[in-house]
């Protein structure tokens, strides 16, 4: 069969072709383009009108950036350095270096301290915030509140160790008390740290902070993007606890505190952040005396927590109420008192379904730190648009700095929303 | 709200336990530091430099008075504060003078309850354009687009002036100087319009600056000084001479590099009184009879610091014009030393 059919054939190819390189339109970027940018000739026309669109952006964006000048100590000065040619004038930014991250009147020596925070900021936030780091690291993130206290302020070392005696005091009542009731374990932790803090107060010795090992900075030297980063670590990381304790308050069979939560919840959040922000600045002042007021960074804290709590609070009360009725049920049946079902069943579930919902929260709140400029606080914004172009030298400078502010926000932000992104795939755990 | 009062009470508790009702002269002398509001910053005026140091024409009269109370003039707190904010925390005693290129007005001095000391600079709203234009008055700009702020007097004393003199215009809103700034660069508008001291900060910081020009009609009053609370005379009246003695000093040529030895041997009796060695001025006012002299010392006289700050030597380049002294035909004027 073979033999005869070897004869009739003139040629067979004992070997196979070898690979041949595909086509040079059906590979590499080529075929790229052809697929994604010259697909249909309107897809080829649209390509076409942004390329140009991009090219009308860059043309006078991209020599002004390039161009810049990074040293000069006044505008005149850059003016004169490009004589007349395009480029950006960022030698602003290397001049207020510091006043834009630290503020004008942080003294200069002490940079270290908040930029010690700063790094420490982040081995406290990591345990938290990556699960799968050891667990003891945790006690580092319950003590860097105090050390980053006493860092950027600061003064005697009895006040933050006085603060953190009052937490702990607080925190064992709590755990005495809780197993009998919630509610008496709650506020009774919070008598105990008052009353602590009050006494412990009476036994600091006057004069403690003058002759202290850090020289104490009063809370009006702060500013630049140093007071947003505080405002925005400190009111979130506050916030989240206030509104999943608002969030069960509202859902409370309790009346008076569930009455307590719904007011707080509804005025909170039917009032403007700024307006909330001028009763700390200016009407609280009406209400003590002078010399004796509460100092303003915590007067703003108190009010900026107050009112992302109130919208934290609601976006976990979505989070609650999308849980079925089933889970509740399983928690009861299982025998486990509140704190218990809570902790174990519910607010896990919860707080999964609202991470976007807080992460939108924690952004907007992030950015809305810049709103304390109207009170005169000197934060990034409060700093360019008061003394810097308040200058002689830096009068008219305004799209490199404000363009600096926008990259310095976009960086967190975008570094906040990655990292939601990252904690949703992570805690995913349906099969989709 | 609970909380924050909670702790309120507990720092009041903690902090002086209750703050004695003397007047601000002692009180300011028991702190050993003036708290002196200005503004969070304004050209020539008030603004920190790169070292964090306050620096400006309002500033100085802060510095003034701390020389003269307090020895130091280096012994302010400045107390930055926005146009929202500077009534309330005067009112309020968080800062005892405000210093902040506040306009002198009606209400403010009666309503509000406020005591203006006096005026350290002579504003009015004037007009700014380019010159390529060819405008040497206001009263040629019929049918001008004017870039104006909203909300504010200006607005107001520009319909004003418009319609008395029949002309029209179109009114090109903006929001704030930096935005008024561009848009009158670009071309939006031929005039801009705003207080003269701050047309002429503005056009400093322009490229060309030659290209554009002040017209002579200023249409409004905005006299700007210092001013504290109602009801403590004692203190507005140490705010008050000691503006007062840095205009004195320079109607009589006193100034900081010589007030030293004109103290030490004057024929002139005014110059003696002003710097104490002769009468008890300064007794009267509750200081000792080198208050003056330290006020004199620490910035200059008024001349000395108008110069410093917003003269025609500085970028501002503002002349003297309304802020002469009278004897030069202009307002600055203070009453005698006797």
């Amino acid at each position: 069969m073979s033999d005869t059919h070897a004869q009739t054939v003139a040629f067979v190819r004992e070997t196979e072709i070898p690979e041949a390189a595909p086509p040079y339109a059906a590979t590499g970027p080529v075929k790229w383009m052809r697929e994604n940018l010259f697909a249909t000739p309107a897809n080829a026309l649209l390509t076409v009108v942004a390329a140009y669109a991009i090219y009308l952006i860059l043309a006078p964006t991209l020599p002004w950036i390039l161009n810049g000048v990074w040293t000069a100590n006044s505008l005149a000065e850059c003016r004169e350095i490009l004589q007349g040619a395009t480029g950006a004038c960022f030698a602003v930014l290397t001049e207020r270096w510091p006043q834009l991250l630290f503020g004008f009147k942080y003294p200069s020596e002490l940079y270290w301290r908040p930029s010690l925070a700063f790094v420490l900021l982040f081995v406290a936030v990591a345990p938290v915030l990556f699960f799968d780091l050891p667990r003891k690291l945790l006690i580092f993130t319950g003590l860097f509140p105090f050390i980053a206290y006493y860092l950027i302020w600061g003064g005697t070392i009895f006040v933050p160790i006085l603060a953190l005696v009052g937490c702990l005091g607080g925190y064992a009542v709590y755990q005495r008390f809780v197993t009998g009731s919630f509610a008496a374990g709650f506020f009774g932790g919070i008598a105990a740290a008052l009353l602590i803090w009050y006494i412990g107060g009476l036994l600091i010795p006057d004069g403690a902070s003058e002759n202290a090992m850090l020289t104490p900075v009063p809370s009006r030297d702060l500013g630049g993007f140093m007071l947003n980063m505080m405002l925005g670590v400190t009111c979130v990381s506050l916030s989240i606890p206030i509104g999943i304790a608002l969030a069960l308050g509202r859902q409370s069979s309790m009346p008076l505190i569930k009455v307590v939560c719904v007011v707080f919840i509804e005025f909170i959040r039917g009032v403007p952040l700024i307006t909330l922000l001028f009763v700390a600045s200016v009407m609280l002042s009406y209400f003590f005396p002078p010399e004796s007021t509460v100092d303003l960074f915590l007067r703003v804290v108190i009010m900026i927590t107050m009112f992302s709590a109130a919208y934290i609070a609601e976006v976990i009360r979505g989070g609650l109420a999308a849980l079925p009725k089933g889970q509740y049920e399983a928690a009861d049946s299982l025998g486990l008192d509140y704190p218990q079902a809570m902790r174990l069943i519910i607010l896990p579930q919860a707080l999964k379904i609202s991470i976007p919902g807080i992460v939108n929260v924690a952004v907007g709140l992030f950015k809305d730190t810049v709103l304390v400029s109207v009170i005169s606080m000197f934060d990034l914004l409060g700093m360019i648009r008061g003394p810097i172009l308040a200058s002689t030298e830096w009068n008219g400078v305004y799209w490199e700095l404000l363009g600096f502010a926008s990259l310095l926000f976009f960086v967190v932000c975008y570094g906040i929303s990655q990292y939601s992104q990252w904690l949703e795939r992570r805690l995913a755990t349906d099969h989709r | 709200m609970k909380k924050s009062v909670i702790l309120g009470a507990l720092t009041v508790a903690g902090l002086s336990a209750g703050a004695a009702a003397a007047g601000t002269l002692d009180d300011v002398k028991a702190r050993g530091k003036l708290n002196c509001g200005v503004t969070t910053g304004l050209v020539g005026f008030a603004a920190p430099d790169a070292n964090g140091e306050w620096k400006g024409f309002d500033v100085a009269v802060c510095r003034a008075i701390a020389a003269a109370v307090l020895n130091d003039p280096t012994a302010v707190e400045f107390v930055p504060t926005t146009g929202k904010t500077r009534f309330t925390a005067l009112a309020s005693g968080e800062i005892d003078v405000l210093a902040r290129n506040t306009t002198w007005t009606f209400s403010r001095d009666v309503d509000l309850k406020f005591t203006f000391v006096g005026v350290n600079y002579y504003d009015g709203q004037g007009f700014m354009v380019p010159k390529a234009l060819g405008v040497s008055s206001a009263k040629d700009l019929d049918g001008a687009t004017v870039c104006i702020q909203t909300g504010t007097t200006t607005e107001l004393n520009l319909a004003d002036f418009f319609r008395a003199n029949n002309i029209s215009y179109e009114p090109v809103p903006i929001e704030t100087n930096a935005e008024a700034q561009q848009q009158y660069l670009a071309g939006a508008c031929d005039v801009y319009t705003t207080d003269a001291s701050g047309l002429a900060a503005t056009r400093a910081t322009f490229e060309a600056p030659g290209d554009h020009v002040l017209l002579p009609e200023i249409i409004s009053k905005e006299p700007l000084g210092p001013l504290v609370r109602h009801g403590d005379d004692e203190w507005g009246d140490v705010v008050r001479w000691t503006l007062n003695a840095l205009i004195t000093a320079e109607e009589l040529g006193v100034t900081s590099a010589n007030v030293n030895e004109m103290a030490a041997n004057t024929g002139n009796p005014e110059v003696a009184r002003l710097l104490g060695t002769e009468g008890t001025l300064g007794d009267m006012l509750g200081l000792d009879a080198e208050w003056s002299k330290r006020a004199i010392a620490a910035g200059g006289n008024y001349g000395e610091v108008f110069a410093k700050n917003i003269g025609e030597e500085t970028p501002i380049g503002l002349a003297r014009g309304l802020n002469a002294q009278w004897t030069d035909g202009g307002l600055i004027y203070s009453p005698p030393f006797r």
